[in-house]
């Protein structure tokens, strides 16, 4: 932390300015600038949708900007694909890592361009792991270059990668969410050669969204929100309140909020459940008539937990009591019949049989019911049952025969609530349940939840929308690193209640 | 179409269906040019006597085809039917023969022990997470060799069994519609054709079938119990690769253990030409059937207009990858 703040007296490395980009209906970027100087850790923090991931597209050459200047050492540079980042020594180190791993770290690091010999006819493989045993000398970490990448460890790929963007000569290293798979162990062991790289000129952009980190390694913050940029801060300074409240900003004074609170039956009660490292000692009830928000950022672990809770993924210890009663939930069949329903976010693969119609999709896990002569399916009882239900949650459909890829996102998910509350589920956890819905059919789903609540059916939104999760909550959990960090009251939550739970490590420190 | 609101059912029978149907269609043009083409050109072929070769010769075939087209839609395939088909023949070489039981034991042991080896392999593939692919490649020899094992590698002959001939190449219906020479075994072909094309679409093992194929994962988060219904899938398909066994060997009034090798590409080849989906989820029996026919009217043709045998394998591989363009053209049309 000697050299934090002023950077000024250089030149910087990477300069972005009035940056715009535009999706189809979606205005991704307004407007923004960030600049990154030789030998500094920037951290670009902001919630999921914020515009960090487009932003540095742009800087890497997979997205073209609509409008906005990008200068490299001060000069204004075309950067029409990544080759031509990777050229200007930009690289970046994804989230997910992409790595061949039935090859070599040696041989992932020269992909594409490996030493030749022998007229150019043979790979030089020991000029190749001699190359990739300086980098790794240079960078102080202890990788064989002829061990095998899908051997190693998360942390260990990660730094293979790191390595290959070396070998590019990188002078711009672009990191997002560098520690998310990692232990504190390896966490130490990327921040010690984080270090090393500043020493050695080497800026960093650093993508995160945990505080601890930004103070721990970074130089300056910049902040984005809703594809604006709002403020570019010194990391050691500032206090993490004020970046928390920069990072939801918006105000929210007008919203719509939850009034009810569900009663006081329990229909739900999870206790100590651990899967790993993504679900951690994760404790929580669910109410009759409740709508129990799960926050949190991407990662978190929410997602697991319900699928944990449905019997798609096993689980290493935890018990669920269902109306009081002790239940043991090893597949997702276990789970339908003690009446859970679990709404993936992905409805195209885990929800939906989109290659067939209305109807069999909403009678799909009530089958067994429209059997007659244990064989043959009653299609015209189906039918009738479909329209009641394409009916009452108002599907939009020309009819019930109509193949369910060809419904748009709304009326798609109105077809999975349909298939559950046919099947009697009165535990309806919805995963995102407006991801890739257009706003108008947002609304229609929120009344919708309402309504299944003021029926007295307990409901789960798992929702990385703040807006969202506190326009439906009547109570929310909030997750960080597979631990629930915290419980709000829906009703006088606020963002940055939520935001400063999700973005703490520890739940001790609650 | 977003706008419109609740119509009548059937009005929205969708642009996957159509293409579906035009699948079909296109096969069935393809199989009448294929029988006019051959009707002008090659002096005698459109006799009643090579139509009823050709009927004969497509029985096992099809047969095959609707038991691989059952697997197929499921999102999975069937290597071993072929040898699968000699081992229940042995198996009913060895029930009627060497044992001297009655017919109908023979039967019912030959479609019995293909249904078992079928849900082994349903098993294997359900449980032990082995892929398809292998876990059927391993039946096929499996099945293969316990044939030769079973039968000492020699055929056994049906001559004690005289109303063995009654399951192919004899004709019962002639005897009712004097003039109508179909054999039995094309009879049987057509029935289990039936029978098949009712089970995948109007009963639960059919809906079944179809979710496996289109999207397992959300099947099984339906709470759905797909690995009871993949080893069925598979015992259906091999219970009917016992009914292919039968006609087989009642055509050649023996067991042939050597026999078995290459027919399930012959049958995966008249599933994919009648417009079966190799990623699953979609397929029907009629067109299987059509497929099946397509190939055995090349063969037949080919060979009155007096082309080299060998040839009509060329075509055949020519007719798979065209079969396939055309559903790839139809589906990206919609």
């Amino acid at each position: 932390m000697s050299d934090k703040g002023e950077p000024n007296a250089r030149r910087a490395v990477v300069e972005m300015l009035g940056i715009e980009k535009s999706f189809p209906g979606v205005r991704a970027l307004n407007g923004v600038r960030f600049d990154l100087y030789p030998g500094e850790v920037h951290a670009l923090m902001g919630e999921n949708g914020a515009g960090k991931s487009t932003l540095m597209k742009i800087l890497t050459g997979v997205y073209q900007p609509d409008a906005g200047e990008i200068r490299v050492d001060g000069a204004p540079v075309a950067l029409p694909g990544p080759n031509a980042a990777q050229a200007l020594g930009i690289s970046i180190i994804h989230q997910e890592l992409f790595l061949m791993n039935h090859l070599s770290a040696a041989q992932n690091i020269f992909i594409g361009r490996e030493p030749r010999k022998g007229f150019g006819i043979f790979v030089d493989e020991d000029q190749m792991k001699r190359d990739a045993a300086a980098i790794f000398q240079r960078m102080k970490v202890n990788i064989p270059p002829a061990a095998e990448v899908g051997h190693m460890t998360v942390a260990r790929q990660q730094l293979v990668e790191i390595a290959k963007a070396l070998s590019y000569n990188a002078r711009v290293l672009i990191m997002d969410e560098p520690t998310s798979a990692l232990n504190e162990t390896e966490v130490e062991h990327l921040f010690s050669v984080i270090d090393d790289l500043k020493a050695h000129g080497v800026g960093i952009v650093y993508i995160t969204h945990k505080m601890d980190e930004v103070k721990r390694i970074a130089d300056r913050v910049t902040v984005m929100r809703d594809g604006q940029y709002i403020d570019t801060l010194p990391a050691a300074t500032t206090p993490m309140a004020t970046i928390i409240q920069l990072m939801v900003g918006r105000e929210l004074a007008d919203q719509h909020r939850a009034t009810g609170h569900g009663t006081d039956e329990e229909m739900l009660r999870v206790t100590g459940l651990n899967r790993g490292t993504m679900i951690r000692d994760v404790s929580f009830t669910l109410r009759k008539g409740e709508i129990l928000g799960f926050a949190g950022l991407m990662g978190a672990g929410r997602t697991e937990v319900a699928r944990a809770v449905f019997g798609a993924d096993p689980i290493d210890s935890g018990t669920i009591h269902i109306h009081g009663r002790e239940r043991r939930i090893a597949t997702p069949a276990d789970a339908v019949a003690e009446g859970i329903a679990y709404l993936s976010e992905d409805r195209k693969h885990f929800g939906l049989v989109t290659g067939m119609s209305v109807r069999d999709n909403i009678t799909m896990a009530s089958w067994y019911r429209f059997i007659s002569g244990r064989l043959f399916m009653r299609d015209t009882a189906m039918d009738g049952v479909a329209k009641e239900y394409v009916e009452k949650l108002r599907v939009k459909t020309p009819s019930v025969s109509q193949i369910t890829r060809l419904l748009s996102g709304g009326n798609q998910q109105k077809v999975v609530i349909g298939k559950w509350l046919l099947r009697d589920c009165d535990i309806l956890i919805f995963d995102e349940p407006t991801r890739g819905i257009d706003v108008g059919a947002k609304a229609e789903i929120y009344r919708l939840l309402e309504e299944l609540a003021s029926q007295g059916k307990g409901i789960i939104v798992i929702s990385s929308e703040l807006p969202e999760v506190l326009r439906l909550s009547h109570r929310i959990a909030v997750m960080c690193e597979g631990r629930i960090t915290g419980e709000l009251d829906g009703r006088t939550a606020t963002q940055e209640e939520i935001m400063t739970l999700a973005t703490q490590r520890n739940a001790a420190a609650a | 179409m977003s706008d419109t609101t609740m119509g009548k059912t059937g009005t929205g029978k969708s642009a996957l269906l159509s293409a579906e149907t035009m699948q079909k269609a296109v096969a069935f043009v393809v199989l009448i040019a294929l029988i006019a083409f051959f009707s002008a050109f090659a002096a005698n072929f459109a006799t009643g006597a090579n139509m009823v070769g050709i009927m004969q010769a497509t029985a096992v075939n099809g047969v095959l085809g609707v038991a691989v087209t059952f697997v197929i839609i499921s999102g999975g395939i069937d290597l071993s039917v072929g040898t699968m088909m000699t081992l229940t023949a042995v198996m009913a070489g060895i029930i009627l023969t060497n044992m001297g039981m009655p017919l109908p034991i023979g039967i019912i042991g030959a479609i019995l022990s293909g249904a078992i080896m079928g849900a082994i392999s349903g098993a294997i593939i359900a449980k032990l997470k082995i892929p398809p692919f292998i876990a059927t490649l391993g039946m096929m020899q499996i099945a293969r060799g316990l044939a030769l094992v079973f039968s000492g590698a020699k055929p056994i002959y049906f001559n004690d069994t005289p109303n063995y001939g009654l399951l192919s190449p004899e004709s019962s219906i002639s005897k009712l519609i004097p003039g109508v020479e179909i054999p039995n075994g094309v009879m049987i072909m057509f029935i289990v054709a039936i029978i098949a094309s009712i089970v995948l679409n109007r009963t639960i093992i059919g809906r079944m079938i179809f979710a496996l194929g289109s999207n397992e994962e959300a099947a099984r988060l339906s709470g759905i119990n797909v690995d009871r219904w993949k080893i069925l899938t598979y015992a259906i398909c091999g219970g009917i690769c016992g009914i292919a066994g039968l006609i087989v060997s009642s055509r050649l009034n023996s067991a042939q253990p050597a026999l078995g090798l290459g027919y399930e590409l012959d049958a995966i080849a008249a599933a994919v030409i009648g417009g079966t989906s190799l990623a699953g989820g979609r397929g029907t029996v009629i067109g299987t059937i059509i497929g099946a026919f397509i190939m055995s009217v090349l063969t037949n043709g080919l060979r009155v207009m007096g082309v080299l045998e060998e040839w009509k394998i060329v075509v055949t591989g020519v007719i798979i990858i065209v079969a396939v363009f055309i559903d790839i053209v139809l589906r990206k049309r919609t």
